[in-house]
Parts: C-alpha cells; sequence; structure tokens
C-alpha cells in the first residue's frame, strides 16, 4: 500500500514539522486586549469612553495632587508657595490633623487613646480569628472597662467595682442553683442590678481612699475627631448586635404581645431618619427622665445610635432565620432542646452565618452614620473641618479635609467589607 | 375490698404559671405588659412633671402663629406673615421634592452602572466597581457636603458669563451652571388656563391636563398592543405598531402644547445675576447629586446581584427557543431579575428619603430645616415639633413600604 503511494507522489515527508507559534493576534497581551477591549464596536467605544474619564480625572487631580504643600502655616501661605500654579494644600492636614483625629483631647494624654486602640485589636483578634488562643478571650470581656478608664481616666476602682457586678451575678446563680432554674436566673440578674445600684458607688469611693489610683479625669466635651467616631462606632457595633438578636427573636416570637411590641419598636425606628432621633437624645431625653437628672451627652448618642442600628439588625437578622429549612427547628425540638439551647446550638449558628453580608453592611452604616453627630453639636471629624475653616488661617480649605476625613472612614469601611468577605468563605460548608 | 381511687382532679397551682409550657407564655406576656405600662407611665409622668416645672403646656396652637422667617426654596406661595404650619407645608413639598428626584436619578444611575460592572469590557467593569467601592464607604454626608463645596467653590461665577470673551459658557444657550445655582429655561403657556386652588395651595391647570393627555395617551398605546398581541395569537402575524404607539403618546400633548403657546424663558445675565428661567440653588443640587449619585451605588450593587441572581441556564434556554438577544432580556431575563431588584430598590428610596434629613448641611430648606429647625428654635415647642416631624417621616415610610408590600405581592412567586 505505501509502494503505490510512493511510486504515485514524488515526495513524501517523513518527519513531523514543529508547530507554528500561534499569530501575535491570539496569544499574551494582545488577545487579552481585543477580547476584554475591543472585542465589539460597542466595547470599543465603551473603552474609549472609560479611557476619556480616566485621562480627564487624572489630568485634573493629578497635577494638584503631585504638586501639593506639605509645609505651611496657612493658605495664604500655602498659595505664595504654590506662586498661581494648581496644588494641593496638605500643610493643613500637618498643622491639624491630630485634632481631626483626637478631638480637643489633651495632647499629653494622646497615648491614652493610642493604648486604648491598640488593646482594641488585641481584644478583637480572638473574636475575628480562629488561631488566635482562647485565653484572650478573657481579655475581651474586660477590654470594655479598661478602654473607658483609659479614656475618659478617674479612679480606676470605679470602672473595676461595675466589673464585679458580673462575677457577684455568677455567685448568685451558683448558690441558687438548687432552688430551680427560673429563680436562680432571676436572682443572676437581680444581684448585678442592686450591686450597681447601691453597692458598687460607695465601694469605688472607699477603695479610691484607702489606695488612690487613677488617671487624670477627661470630660466629654474634649472628644472629638475620628476617635469619637471609632468610640461611637465601635460600641454602637458591640451592643446592636445581641440587641438586635433579641429583637428579631420577638419578632418571630408566638407570643402575641412580645411579638406586637418588638414590630412596633423595628418599624417606628427605621421609619423615622437618624437625625430625629439624635435630636430627640439631644433635646427630649430631658423631658422624659426624672427632673434634674443629666447623663453624658456620648452616652445618650450612643444608646441611640445603638437602637438605630438594632432595628435595621433585627430586619437583617429576621431574614436569616427565615431562610433557615423549618426542618432545622423540628430536628432541634426532637433532640428535646428548649427553645434557648435550640437557639444557641442549631438555630442562630446558621441564621447569623446566612446574614453575615447584611449584618457587616449594618456596621458599615452605622459607622458612617457617626458623622451626623456633627448636627447635635458633637465635634466629629466633619464637625472639625467646620470648625478649621473656621480658622482665618485655613478659611477655604475644602479638599484636602474631605480627602483626609474621607480615607479615613473608606480604610475603616473597606476593612470591614473585605473582613466579612472572608468571613463568609471561612465559614462556607456547602460544597458547590 | 379495695375501691380504685378517682384519677386525681387537675388542680391549678400557682408553680404551674411558671413551669407549665400552657401558662408561661401567658405569664410573661402580663409581666412584659405589666413592665411596658409602667414605663410608658413612668415617661409621660416625668415629661408632664417637666413641662410643668418649664411652665410649658403640650399644644400644637403654635403651627397656627406667624412664622417671620423667610423659606429660600418654595413650590408653593409662602412669605414670612405665613403661619409656621404653612412654613411645614412648604418644607414637606421640598423634602418630597428633593426625594423624587433623587430617587429618579439615583435609579438610573445605579441601573447603568450595575450592568456596566458586569460588562465584558474589562477597564469599564474596573471604573465602575471603583465608583461603587468609593461611594459605598465614604458618609453620606461627607459626599453632601463635597458637592456643596463643588458647586459653591468650583463653578463660575455670573460675571465670568459677561463680556466679549467671557470665561464661561452657558450650555446650548440655554442652561447656565454659576456658583450660585443652575439656571435653567423655565416653561411657559402663553394661553394659559389658569390656577385651580385646592386650598393650600395652587395647581396649574395647564400641567393638570398635560398630564391627562399624556396618560391618555399611554392607555391608547397599551390597548394597541394588546390587541396586536390578540391578532398575533389569532394569526401568527403581529400587526406594526410601533407608529401608531408612537403617535397616540406623542401627539396630543404637542397639539395642546401648541394650543396652549407652549414656550421657553430662558436665563438671561442681568446686572450681576442671571433672571428668568427657573433658579435651581446649589443647596438643592448639591443634595440631588449627592444623594442620587451616592444612593446609585448601593442600586448598582442590587442590580447586579439581580441579575447575577438569573441563571445561566435561563439565558441557554431562551436561545435553545430560537429568542434573539433584545428578547431575551425582555421576556425572560428581565421578569426574573425585577422581582429580586425591586424589594431591595424600594427600600434604597425610604433611605434616600429619610436622607433628605441632611439637607441642613448645605442649608436646604426642608422639612427637617423648617419645623424641625427654626420653628423649633423660634417656638421653643421641641417636644411637639420633634414628635410631629417623626410623625411625618413615619408616615411616607410606612406609604413606601405599604407600595413595596403591595409590590411583593403581586408578582411574588406563587407557590402551590
Amino acid at each position: 500500500m505505501s509502494d503505490t503511494h510512493a511510486e504515485t507522489v514524488a515526495f513524501v515527508r517523513d518527519t513531523m514539522l514543529p508547530p507554528e507559534p500561534p499569530p501575535v493576534t491570539e496569544i499574551g497581551a494582545v488577545r487579552w486586549v481585543r477580547e476584554n477591549l475591543f472585542s465589539g464596536w460597542l466595547n470599543v467605544l465603551l473603552t474609549l469612553g472609560a479611557v476619556y474619564v480616566i485621562v480627564w480625572l487624572l489630568a485634573h487631580i493629578g497635577p494638584w495632587l503631585l504638586n501639593s504643600v506639605w509645609n505651611a502655616g496657612s493658605l495664604a501661605e500655602c498659595r505664595q508657595i504654590l506662586d498661581g500654579a494648581t496644588g494641593a494644600c496638605f500643610a493643613v492636614i500637618r498643622d491639624r490633623g491630630q485634632q481631626l483625629l483626637y478631638g480637643f483631647y489633651p495632647a499629653n494624654l494622646y497615648w491614652r487613646p493610642n493604648l486604648a486602640l491598640l488593646l482594641m485589636v488585641v481584644a478583637l483578634a480572638p473574636l475575628l480569628f480562629p488561631r488566635v488562643p482562647r485565653r484572650v478571650l478573657w481579655f475581651s470581656a474586660v477590654y470594655p472597662a479598661v478602654a473607658y478608664w483609659l479614656l475618659w481616666g478617674g479612679s480606676v476602682w470605679f470602672p473595676v467595682s461595675v466589673l464585679l457586678g458580673f462575677p457577684a451575678g455568677y455567685l448568685a446563680w451558683r448558690v441558687m442553683r438548687p432552688a430551680g432554674a427560673i429563680l436562680s436566673g432571676i436572682v443572676a440578674v437581680l444581684v448585678p442590678l442592686l450591686w450597681w445600684a447601691v453597692v458598687a458607688g460607695p465601694l469605688a469611693g472607699l477603695l479610691q481612699s484607702i489606695v488612690p489610683l487613677g488617671l487624670r479625669p477627661v470630660r466629654s466635651d474634649q472628644f472629638g475627631g475620628f476617635m469619637l467616631s471609632i468610640i461611637i462606632g465601635v460600641t454602637g457595633i458591640a451592643l446592636s448586635l445581641p440587641l438586635g438578636i433579641v429583637l428579631a427573636l420577638g419578632r418571630r416570637s408566638d407570643m402575641f404581645l412580645i411579638k406586637t411590641l418588638s414590630v412596633g419598636f423595628i418599624e417606628f425606628i427605621r421609619g423615622v431618619p437618624l437625625i430625629t432621633l439624635l435630636f430627640t437624645a439631644s433635646l427630649l431625653l430631658n423631658y422624659f427622665l426624672p427632673p434634674g437628672t443629666n447623663f453624658d451627652i456620648i452616652l445618650r448618642v450612643i444608646i441611640m445610635v445603638t437602637l438605630f442600628a438594632a432595628a435595621y439588625m433585627a430586619e437583617v437578622i429576621r431574614g436569616g432565620l427565615a431562610a433557615l429549612p423549618r426542618g432545622q427547628y423540628e430536628a432541634a425540638d426532637a433532640l428535646g432542646l428548649d427553645y434557648w439551647k435550640a437557639q444557641r446550638l442549631v438555630i442562630m449558628p446558621q441564621a447569623l452565618k446566612v446574614s453575615i453580608p447584611g449584618i457587616v453592611n449594618t456596621f458599615i452604616g452605622l459607622f458612617k452614620d457617626t458623622t451626623l453627630v456633627v448636627f447635635i453639636g458633637l465635634l466629629d471629624p466633619i464637625g472639625l473641618s467646620n470648625s478649621i475653616r473656621a480658622d482665618t488661617n485655613w478659611n477655604g480649605i475644602y479638599w484636602e479635609l474631605f480627602i483626609f476625613i474621607g480615607l479615613l472612614f473608606f480604610i475603616f469601611c473597606f476593612g470591614m467589607s473585605r473582613y466579612s468577605q472572608h468571613l463568609e468563605r471561612r465559614l462556607k460548608t456547602d460544597h458547590h | 375490698m379495695t375501691t380504685i381511687p378517682d384519677a386525681p382532679k387537675p388542680v391549678f397551682r400557682p408553680s404551674m404559671l411558671i413551669y407549665d409550657t400552657r401558662y408561661r407564655s401567658l405569664t410573661i406576656q402580663v409581666v412584659v405588659l405589666f413592665l411596658f405600662m409602667a414605663g410608658a407611665a413612668w415617661l409621660i409622668d416625668n415629661a408632664i412633671q417637666n413641662l410643668r416645672t418649664l411652665g410649658k403646656d403640650f399644644n400644637f396652637s403654635f403651627l397656627g402663629q406667624r412664622a417671620g422667617y423667610d423659606i429660600n426654596q418654595r413650590l408653593v406661595a409662602y412669605d414670612s406673615n405665613s403661619t409656621h404650619g404653612r412654613a411645614l407645608l412648604v418644607g414637606l413639598l421640598n423634602t418630597l421634592l428633593l426625594a423624587v428626584m433623587s430617587c429618579a436619578l439615583a435609579t438610573v444611575i445605579g441601573v447603568i452602572a450595575g450592568v456596566l460592572r458586569l460588562s465584558g469590557n474589562w477597564l469599564v467593569a474596573r471604573l465602575m466597581t471603583v465608583y461603587v467601592e468609593t461611594f459605598r464607604n465614604i458618609p453620606t454626608l461627607l459626599w453632601i457636603l463635597v458637592f456643596g463645596a463643588i458647586m459653591t467653590e468650583s463653578m463660575p461665577a455670573p460675571a465670568a458669563f459677561r463680556g466679549d470673551n467671557p470665561t464661561a459658557e452657558m450650555i446650548l444657550g440655554m442652561v447656565a451652571i454659576t456658583n450660585r445655582g443652575v439656571y435653567v429655561p423655565e416653561p411657559m403657556f402663553a394661553r394659559s388656563l389658569g390656577d385651580l386652588d385646592l386650598g393650600l395651595f395652587l395647581v396649574s391647570i395647564d400641567l393638570l391636563a398635560l398630564a391627562a393627555v399624556l396618560i391618555a395617551g399611554i392607555l391608547i398605546r397599551r390597548r394597541l398592543l394588546r390587541h396586536a398581541e390578540a391578532v398575533q395569537n389569532a394569526t401568527g402575524v403581529r400587526p406594526v405598531t410601533w407608529w401608531k404607539g408612537l403617535l397616540a403618546v406623542v401627539l396630543p400633548p404637542a397639539l395642546l402644547l401648541w394650543a396652549l403657546g407652549f414656550h421657553l424663558n430662558y436665563p438671561e445675565l442681568a446686572g450681576f445675576n442671571f433672571s428668568g428661567g427657573i433658579h435651581l440653588r446649589n443647596s438643592l443640587i448639591a443634595m440631588w447629586l449627592a444623594l442620587s449619585i451616592y444612593t446609585g451605588a448601593f442600586i448598582a450593587e442590587n442590580v447586579r446581584a439581580g441579575i447575577m441572581a438569573v441563571s445561566r441556564g435561563q439565558t441557554e434556554a431562551a436561545f435553545a427557543l430560537g429568542l434573539r438577544p433584545g428578547t431575551t432580556m425582555n421576556l425572560v431575563i428581565l421578569p426574573q431579575a425585577k422581582r429580586i431588584i425591586i424589594p431591595p430598590l424600594i427600600s434604597q428610596y425610604l433611605n434616600i428619603t429619610k436622607n433628605t434629613s441632611l439637607a441642613l448641611a448645605v442649608g436646604y430648606m426642608d422639612l427637617r430645616s423648617t419645623l424641625g429647625g427654626i420653628t423649633l428654635n423660634q417656638t421653643g415647642r421641641e417636644l411637639e415639633a420633634m414628635l410631629l416631624m417623626m410623625l411625618i417621616y413615619l408616615v411616607i415610610s410606612l406609604l413606601i413600604s405599604l407600595a413595596m408590600n403591595l409590590y411583593n405581592r403581586r408578582v411574588g412567586l406563587k407557590e402551590r
């Protein structure tokens, strides 16, 4: 057969040719550009439009940023240095950056908020990352008292005696346990309340008179800047999650009255703007408290922000609860778990996992909403940017301050959203 | 002989209130009700005592008193001699105007950005990601201030439009963007039909007539399309309808406009400022752009999620049936994506409405600045003004939620 072929054809190649390289338009960067940027007339138009936008932005912002002045005492001096050229005046950040971060907190005490922030990272670590040893959780538990003492100062014995309320409650529970679950539960709630109302104050005073130990107190009206945003934001975040869970459970409860109250609260809070609630905190709260009561404005704001975020949180968690198949509830019942055990061991771990994106969105929203406190006269970064502009040195400076403040918020919020995506991946247990 | 005793009668013991699940929920509810009533009574009692100490009473008669302050943007007649109630109405209308304008623009921006973020074009998709992340992670209030500063600091002064070679120019000779606001042409009717007095405010009959004619046109077009569909179902051939539909919608309003003598009043430089046309204040423009672009980023994410939630198989099935890409989008993808997109979209509308209360930051006179601002400060009636303001916002929010629930019920999957 091969013979006949050999006779009819003059030449037969008996070696394989090496493969030709693919055409230059089908490999590497050229192919990528063709596929991703110029695959059709619409795509070409979109690419050109996008390039135009980017070039326009760079042409306007680029020189302004590159030509920025970092050393000057006033806007007029900046303009003198720039001599008519376009350029940013970031000298204001150098001059007033500390104020934007700490407000009017005494400058020689900056180490206290710094240390509180550092310890916050330590306290959060075991909650955020499973690799951190569990023993650190003890520190997380006492952190709120430590932070309060560091930030506001005063006698160390006040936060200590407040903290002692928790072991007191635990002890009471241990003692009363033989008397029945319900009685011991009630006592475990009542004893700490009594402790705080009656014992804690005098005890702190007594201890202070024996061992005077304290930091220089700082008044709330000296708080400000990004520090204030973080204090309100972090406290609100920490408190709104448990409150939101309780509200969500209340809304799904079989008990008519509890359900009605939860729905009423959630819908009322979600129906009014946060700013009206903050005004209530600053103007109206005095009407509804016993005559002569006056408590800290930062505390009032934290309460309002927490209530506000909790209502949204409740709706997010309700969504997670509704997404669970009925079989999970029935399985928990079949195992003989009571309501709270079922919630703690079966329902909540799944419902919370499903609602992570929504929960973190609520956190981010809460953190951004801390800027609204400027309307009731607290000096958050935006309030400070207004007062910096009121100074004759820096009258008329806008963009540099906005960029600085925006960047700080962006870092925090973007970090939170990235962490939530990481958490979702970590907790993923399905296999598709 | 032993007698068998009867089974013990169920007796009620007080401990059953706690340990018997039949009664426990009742006990809890009674306790909660008691605590709630006690708390409410305590708050109200405090309020009564505090009001008495301050020598104040609780009534809303201040709404009938003379306001004595000016509002720079008013949709209905108002001057400083009007009442506080009238100021409330002006503020409320300004809030609603801002909310409606922002909802409309935010939807447009959000849909475009959401679709572009899914585009195959690498550069555009990245650009949209940058837009969404930048706006979502920075507070609204900061954006409002940024846009306010852009309007007042970066726009040309009216004087820049003057002279032989002005440094600024009107867009198409019609719209002037200045640092005092935006001037746009005003629609005028030479043969106007006058206004209709609705008691609270006047409504232009021209606009009412125009709206009526437009709605009638749309109804006629819908009828035409339904007829075309019936013909298509019966014969398989769809009659050509596009020009009839277009005619029905466009022609009657055009005729009416001509009959009313419609023309535009262009803004012109007069002295140091523009006159004529409609003056949109910086505060309105800044709020409008800030809220729209900020919320647009959130809507873009909702749109993206909605489109991605429609499984790829749906598109493939539609193609397998021989539908063209445009028809596939209209008949298969959008109806399914819509059901996912619209509920979060409406809650974004709710957010816009609530965020309009930040208008004070740029000096826009909304409900919060009139009733909750100047009126509150002048009359010193914090309690009444704040409660009224909360009530109004609550009613608006509940109306929007009601619309959402109705919509959900209509489009929700009917499971059998």
